[in-house]
């Protein structure tokens, strides 16, 4: 029975060691958010952090994520560095169906804690596992850099 | 302004606003106004000009129709709901899947009502086709880049209607004339008497009197929203996290779903290991029907954990040999044959034997492709006897409730669509498979049911865009003019599943969208479409339907032509745009804007190349010119891709960017990567890893030109990616000298 801290709170968990986080927290938590989109690593759309890591939650079975911080789309305005995100992807409108936005934001949050001031290699070498279907990617890597404070 | 200020889409709608609509009141006060929404084109209707009907989606809209038994609401009323402290609320009959509708629609209405837009509530009409239909598609749809095209006039309209009615209620109030009073930000105010009021104060007298029949709308001059760039109203949901999706829908005691469907199209049930699903904890039931398994548990884990110790087995039917060579091999052989006739200019076929000049005969071939929605596939639904809802992010909410009436037997209005936002449309979502799926689970289900497929039974059990095989050519004269052009499609009708009497003399106006209206000014023409199913797939509309396929053919071959009669391609073509001005106008600005003609920037070690592409589609013109480079083993990258493009009066014109840029990239990667292939029945790719979508190091710097123009507006959702695929193919012509007849490039470049 892991205990899981998601967004500053813990909670114990009936769920198998094995079981992926991404529904413990879509499922069990109620944290619908963070999204499915493949399975198995390779979209991003579920993508949160882990003690400020951004990590894959579809992959990620709960026993590996119990004892550390996790932080989801719907507490990442709390980092300052996550609101500023959010901010630039509100100000020049990132966002079509919306979908995958969430793993996109947690995603450049834990790059611009990373690398501050990325540059372009920086933004696709992080980027890369966040596949946008509806092709947002020119003003993501606009947003990041309105939010790392050069654009 | 969170999601909940904008829309409540948890609720029910669909038996509150019966019940509003017979008290005609609004609870809690305020006034409803009822609307025809649907003043401009009527079914059947000739639009005016030279803006072409949409098309193919038509065919859902008449499917939705057909399925629900009423009539579409051409003539009925879409509704607009202002309470007493001044909020308006459109009860918005579109869906939002990424397009902006949500932003654009209420642009429409707040620019003649005088609203503050930021005080413009949202909610998502139920399914209600004699309510809620698109008139230029004639159902409860949404598709074929329509939805600003079918509202622009009607929604303005409206607006004026309720802001003269307000104006007046005031006028009367102060006892002043009408035309002294000025409408901003939802205020009503007299100078004269330095007195005003907001709507809210004044909606309970305005509600006593009656619309004027006429109103008289701004002149486009004057917009002060239309047309300038509005901030999405969906934005701060989807970037908080706190949008609804459908996949997101919880319920008290819900049980999910993971899905098994025959990995072969008509395959059944053989066998499945009950005992050893129920052994997995957490697993609730399994359910077995026809062609398919799902096993419902707590959650999704246990749900497929379930499925997976169930390890369904299947008859594989029919279908079981069936190999994509073969399907091919199959096309290829009745493509010979003669096609039903779409165009006929001239006399194509002679002049094409003969005559000065040389002939030239190619095939294009395009492959079947998967959809691939960010958000896979998933319906919940909870049947009771005396009801059903249903909560699904849908394209066609009423079809989904007729599909849903007919296998339950409910009545239609026993059966609530609660429609949500959508995780990619792209037309996977004009389908209801997944609906009629979920509802015969249901049916076994104890309790509230969701399911979900996972990516790979999203990608093998999707409805795909059809193969299509098209036979090519043309004669050039001396002078290296083309004087005869042919053009025979060969592919699966989407339309004679849908709505048969759309086919008509046995072409398939989809099929053959974008080819038999050629732009381009040959003395002969002639354009025939001949039908093939595939069988072991089924097909359905793909984002840029009919022109995806056709616009990548025709305008890959006149690049051939251009070349063959040794002439700068966008000069060939600007000398048979001649009667097409807009198209050449984008034309024009697209390869000025590109620097077409001067030098690339090199990049070491790969060979560069220009494409360029018009298109007249979906009442928009476009011209595209693309830059790429090639590897020495065959990788193609994209840098740059300019666009040019007319669309008539903007509406929110950073939405028009917006989808430039991604239907350019959505296009490109089916272009470069992509296609469904099948072997013993079953589709070869699953995931991500093998069927590819483009990713930030690869996605090209796209640059938008929009022309300013006040004319109607043009559809803005899929041209973008219908042009990007030949402009592609002609910028690897450009840089190898290598000519892709087939997609995807990737695969052809390799063999090269």
């Amino acid at each position: 029975m892991p205990a899981l801290n998601v967004n500053g709170t813990t909670t114990n968990l009936d769920v198998p060691d094995d079981m992926p986080l991404l529904w413990a927290l879509r499922d069990v938590l109620g944290l619908t958010g963070t999204k499915f989109g493949c399975g198995a690593a390779l979209c991003g759309a579920c993508t949160v952090h882990l003690d400020g890591q951004a990590i894959r939650s579809c992959v990620t079975p709960v026993s590996a994520a119990a004892g550390k911080k996790i932080t989801t789309i719907e507490a990442i305005s709390n980092d300052p560095v996550g609101a500023k995100v959010q901010d630039a992807w509100r100000r020049i409108d990132v966002v079509q169906c919306g979908y995958c936005q969430s793993g996109q934001i947690m995603s450049a949050t834990a790059l611009l804690h990373a690398t501050p001031k990325p540059g372009d290699a920086d933004i696709d070498n992080a980027m890369a596992g966040n596949i946008c279907r509806c092709g947002t990617y020119n003003r993501i890597r606009k947003a990041i850099k309105i939010a790392s404070g050069q654009a | 302004m969170d999601q909940m200020d904008h829309m409540d889409q948890a609720t029910p709608v669909s038996s509150k606003r019966r019940q509003l609509l017979k008290a005609g009141g609004v609870a809690g006060g305020g006034l409803l106004f009822g609307f025809s929404l649907f003043g401009c084109a009527r079914q059947g209707e000739t639009p005016s000009g030279d803006r072409k009907e949409p098309p193919p989606e038509k065919a859902v809209g008449q499917a939705s129709t057909a399925m629900t038994n009423e009539k579409p609401g051409l003539a009925h009323d879409a509704f607009i709901r202002i309470d007493r402290a001044g909020i308006v609320t459109l009860i918005i009959h579109k869906v939002e899947m990424g397009q902006g509708t949500f932003t654009s629609l209420p642009m429409l209405l707040a620019e003649e009502l005088g609203a503050d837009l930021s005080k413009v509530k949202l909610e998502q009409a139920p399914a209600n086709n004699s309510l809620y239909a698109d008139a230029l598609l004639g159902g409860q749809v949404t598709g074929g880049s329509t939805s600003i095209r079918a509202t622009y006039k009607p929604l303005r309209e409206a607006g004026a209607k309720v802001r003269t009615v307000l104006v007046q209620a005031a006028a009367k109030n102060w006892n002043v004339d009408p035309g002294e009073l000025k409408v901003v930000g939802g205020t009503i105010r007299h100078e004269g008497s330095n007195r005003s009021v907001h709507f809210g104060e004044v909606v309970d007298a305005a509600s006593k009197l009656s619309f004027p029949a006429e109103v008289k709308l701004k002149d486009p001059s004057t917009f002060t929203l239309v047309g300038k760039p509005v901030k999405r109203l969906d934005s701060p949901a989807k970037v908080d996290g706190s949008a609804q999706f459908g996949i997101d829908v919880r319920l008290p005691n819900m049980g999910i779903a993971a899905v098994a469907a025959s990995p072969v199209l008509g395959g059944k049930v053989t066998a499945v290991d009950e005992q050893k699903a129920l052994a997995v904890k957490g697993v609730r039931q399994v359910l077995r029907i026809e062609g398919a398994v799902a096993v419902v548990a707590d959650h999704f884990w246990a749900a497929k954990q379930g499925l997976a110790a169930a390890a369904p087995r299947f008859d594989d039917g029919a279908n079981a040999n069936v190999s994509l060579a073969g399907i091919v091999a199959d096309m290829m052989k009745v493509s010979q044959q003669a096609g039903a006739v779409a165009k006929n200019e001239g006399d194509a076929l002679k002049a094409l034997d003969a005559g000065p000049g040389r002939r030239i005969d190619v095939v294009y071939e395009v492959p079947f492709l998967a959809h691939a929605t960010m958000e896979p596939i998933n319906c919940t639904v909870d049947l009771k006897p005396d009801g059903c809802d249903i909560w699904v992010g849908t394209q066609v909410p009423a079809l989904a409730q007729g599909a849903a009436a007919k296998l339950t037997g409910l009545p239609l209005e026993k059966v609530r669509v609660h429609n949500h936002y959508i995780g990619g449309g792209f037309g996977r979502r004009l389908e209801v498979d997944n609906v009629i799926q979920a509802v015969e689970f249901a049916r076994l289900a104890k309790g509230p049911l969701k399911i979900i497929w996972t990516r790979e039974e999203d990608i093998q059990h999707d409805m795909y865009r059809p193969y299509y095989v098209d036979r090519m050519s043309a004669r050039i004269d001396d002078k290296g003019m083309p004087v005869a052009w042919f053009h025979r499609v060969t592919g699966s009708s989407i339309m004679a599943r849908f709505a048969p009497p759309m086919v008509k003399n046995g072409v398939d106006p989809d099929a053959v969208e974008g080819a038999a209206d050629l732009q381009y000014s040959i003395p002969a023409v002639r354009v025939e479409y001949v039908r093939h199913e595939p069988g072991a797939l089924a097909t359905a509309f793909w984002r840029g339907v009919g022109p995806t396929h056709n616009v990548f053919v025709v305008e890959s071959f006149i690049d051939e032509l251009a070349y063959a009669s040794k002439t700068d391609p966008v000069a060939f073509r600007r000398s048979l745009l001649q009667k097409s001005p807009r198209t050449l106008a984008v034309l024009n600005l697209a390869a000025e804007k590109a620097g077409w003609g001067k030098a690339m920037k090199p990049v070491a070690g790969r060979k560069l190349g220009r494409g360029v592409s018009t298109q007249f589609a979906f009442g928009s013109y476009m011209a595209q010119v693309a830059e790429v480079s090639v590897g020495a083993d065959g990788d193609v990258r994209v840098h740059r891709v300019v666009c040019a493009v007319d669309c008539g009066q903007n509406v929110n014109p950073d939405t028009i960017v917006a989808q430039m840029e991604g239907g350019i990239v959505f296009g490109a990667s089916a272009a470069l990567w992509d296609q469904i292939t099948v072997e013993k029945g079953r589709v070869q790719q699953s995931n991500f890893s093998d069927y590819r979508v483009m990713r930030m190091p690869e996605s090209p710097v796209v640059e938008v030109y929009i022309v300013n123009s006040h004319d109607e507006p043009g559809g803005i959702g899929e041209p973008g990616t219908a042009g990007i695929a030949p402009a592609l193919a002609n910028a690897v012509f450009a840089a190898t000298g290598k000519r892709i007849r087939k997609l995807p490039i990737g695969e052809q470049i390799k063999k090269a």
